[in-house]
């Protein structure tokens, strides 16, 4: 798009990978200025994330997460909308499977699921479309609305959580367990049955699976489907999509609506797969770090996969880093932070002279 | 059980950072999210653990979260990696104990501010509606404009029942006082942000409060910081604040949350479980009083307060819990 003299792959593969191994490289610089070994935390790192399907599991588990806040951010930026409240509408959706999961008596698992990412969705897109629609009929920026928007969804959550779900007598404020019924297929599950042995204790679920078909479905809808060519014609120019007989008014709340029903999914992971109740600040940042993941990914499905995978490295192989080296946890909310600041904000830093050095090239 | 890789993981990590990690029994404290800086909860647990390490020699591991999935990770390594006993701060980790701590019976775990019944497990409980009593009733007699305030750092049963209690206390010693509660916030952010504390209690201020008591971690420091700018007065929270503003800050509710981690880590594996009630008779909460308070605490405040504090020990009077029944019967 803006960089015309790179070839596609190398924009997709070649700028991300070298961005994150700047990033990697500074915060080696940062680790060994506090006294530590770099290579021993990148050892422990991979080794706690990657060595084992214990470690595997945990970062799939937080991957899932990051797939779908990062689907929701991917979606609403390729019609240039900047929906920075997924936070907000991962809590809604988690209020969405809480309910589904809570007075609905459920018989099988898979019904539950079925009807808990419904839910999920649903809270997640109406949480969403009122920034839509403020964006789309009134002209209210959608980064205000939607930011101030995960606010009140904090404050109404902890409403509900106080005076509504909480278990009478309990002081935490969280809902009642779900039954067992509705609990999730963990991975170690799934795959025993087809013998492959797998971590029990990891919260990994099937959830995963989820997000992998939406990552298909998203890319399906962005570009084999003509509300995705719409979508992403109003995201090249609004004018000209207007000329051509698009609304903008709709698109925008479609795409918003389709941004907050996938941001919701991801309480699918972590409510129901995970804690198996509703708690207070069930999302804990993964809204915001769809930002990033998006930002990585490209906005395309599959880098979000990518990206998702590289942050869940990040948070279980961080957890391990804190574990068992003296490396305090804000080291790590900084590493994260600098791939971040290399992916996204600094990307032309990489960008140019990789496009030089392919100019060179063609200029041969 | 799937344990064998864990633990090779374990043991290869152990060997991987040799001198950092010994086995046995190094005692171990799991932070709950607000984090080891918190100023408030989780930072008086860091004061217990490094109070027993400075006294002891003794080395401790120690682990801040960065998510809640982490919870029961976290536990379970920790009781892998051989430590003895694990902390574990926070009623969010009730749950996590009653799933990790069936698995280790040799490990003993302390939770700190709820309680799991399992024989390995010490539950620390702590009374800070008495300790809000007490210091609520310093606030009535203090005040000078009959009206007196509280800021509290998230609406949740934990926090309103301080507010109950120092709302009781100061009924107690003038039925008609006027009490203001405000709360922070719904994020965890509403639990670190003096700038706001600041505001809330100066709006406070100006509907006539002239003592404000908060409970909202480091959102209380910047309700201090307002109370001492405007001349006016505050109660600290949760270890002693009195010296942070002297002449301003009344007193402090005090809940010895790093008494319980240093007992805990001295008692060492083995410790005696079951429920702990850290009360105004254990002591394990009450109101401070020192050389920077003492000018404003006057005899006979204190004789009021002590023949309180010697009532609620004795069982002659009782202190409402707003946690038994989401009702308070000051508000």
């Amino acid at each position: 798009m803006s960089a015309g003299r790179i070839p596609n792959w190398a924009d997709v593969t070649l700028v991300p990978l070298f961005s994150v191994a700047l990033a990697f490289a500074l915060s080696a610089v940062l680790i060994w200025a506090i006294g530590e070994s770099p290579w021993d935390a990148v050892k422990l790192m991979v080794q706690g994330a990657f060595g084992s399907s214990y470690g595997w599991g945990y970062t799939l588990f937080y991957a899932t997460n990051f797939i779908f806040t990062g689907l929701a951010v991917a979606v609403a930026f390729q019609a240039r909308l900047f929906n920075i409240g997924g936070e907000g509408q991962a809590l809604l959706g988690g209020l969405g499977v809480a309910l589904v999961c809570l007075y609905i008596p459920w018989p099988h698992w898979s019904l539950a699921l079925i009807a808990a990412s419904l839910g999920a969705a649903l809270f997640g897109a109406a949480w969403a479309i009122i920034p839509g629609y403020l964006q789309a009929r009134r002209g209210s920026h959608i980064v205000i609305t939607t930011i101030m928007f995960n606010f009140i969804a904090a404050s109404l959550l902890g409403y509900i959580l106080v005076n509504v779900l909480r278990v009478r007598g309990s002081q935490d404020p969280a809902s009642p367990r779900f039954p067992a019924e509705v609990a999730l297929p963990k991975l170690h599950e799934m795959l025993a049955l087809v013998g492959i042995p797998f971590s029990r204790v990891p919260p990994v679920n099937i959830s995963l699976l989820l997000a992998i078909f939406m990552c298909f479905a998203v890319w399906f809808m962005l570009w084999r489907t003509r509300l995705g060519y719409q979508i992403r014609a109003f995201g090249e120019s609004e004018p000209a999509a207007e000329y051509a007989g698009i609304s903008p008014a709709r698109i925008t709340i479609y795409v918003m609506l389709i941004s907050g029903a996938l941001a919701g999914l991801m309480a699918v992971n972590s409510v129901m797969g995970e804690q198996q109740r509703l708690v207070l600040n069930a999302v804990e940042g993964a809204g915001f770090i769809g930002i990033a993941v998006a930002l990585m990914g490209r906005n395309h499905p599959f880098g979000v996969f990518l990206a998702a995978i590289l942050f869940g490295f990040l948070y279980q192989g961080g957890a391990e880093l804190a574990l068992w080296m003296s490396i305090p946890r804000e080291l790590i909310v900084v590493i994260q932070a600098l791939v971040i600041l290399f992916t996204g904000a600094l990307d032309n830093m990489v960008r140019m002279p990789i496009a030089r050095l392919f100019a060179l090239r063609g200029g041969r | 059980m799937t344990a064998i890789k864990p633990l090779a993981l374990t043991a290869s990590v152990i060997a991987l950072s040799a001198g950092l990690a010994h086995a046995d029994s190094t005692p171990a404290l799991m932070f709950d999210l607000g984090g080891k800086f918190d100023k408030s909860f989780n930072e008086a647990a860091y004061n217990g653990a490094e109070r027993w390490r400075a006294e002891t020699g003794g080395s401790y591991r120690e682990i801040e979260m960065q998510a809640a999935a982490q919870r029961v990770q976290f536990a379970r390594r920790l009781a892998e990696a051989g430590s003895n006993p694990v902390v574990v701060m926070g009623f969010q980790n009730a749950p996590t104990l009653e799933e990790v701590a069936p698995d280790y019976p040799d490990t003993s775990f302390v939770l700190i501010d709820a309680v799991v019944d399992l024989p390995n497990v010490r539950s620390v409980i702590f009374a800070e509606h008495e300790g809000s009593y007490l210091v609520g009733m310093l606030a009535a007699m203090a005040t000078e404009t009959n009206t007196i305030s509280f800021v509290g750092g998230m609406e949740i049963p934990l926090i309103t029942a301080f507010a109950c209690g120092y709302a009781q206390g100061a009924k107690a010693v003038n039925p008609d006082i006027n009490i203001i509660v405000n709360y922070t916030g719904d994020t965890p952010a509403a639990w670190n942000d003096p700038v706001r504390g600041g505001e809330i209690a100066r709006a406070q201020f100006s509907q006539g409060s002239d003592i404000v008591f908060a409970a909202a971690g480091g959102t209380g420091l910047g309700v201090l910081q307002a109370a001492a700018d405007a001349g006016l007065r505050s109660i600290g929270v949760d270890s002693n604040q009195n010296y942070l503003h002297p002449g301003s800050v009344l007193t402090s509710m005090l809940k010895l949350v790093d008494q319980a981690v240093y007992d805990a880590f001295s008692e060492g594996p083995g410790l005696e479980t079951g429920i702990v009630l850290m009360d105004l008779a254990a002591g394990g909460v009450g109101y401070s009083l020192d050389e920077y308070n003492a000018d404003m605490i006057s005899d006979q405040m204190q004789e009021a307060v002590e023949a309180a504090k010697a009532a609620i020990i004795a069982g002659e009077l009782g202190v409402h819990d707003y946690r038994t029944d989401s009702v308070c019967p000051a508000f």
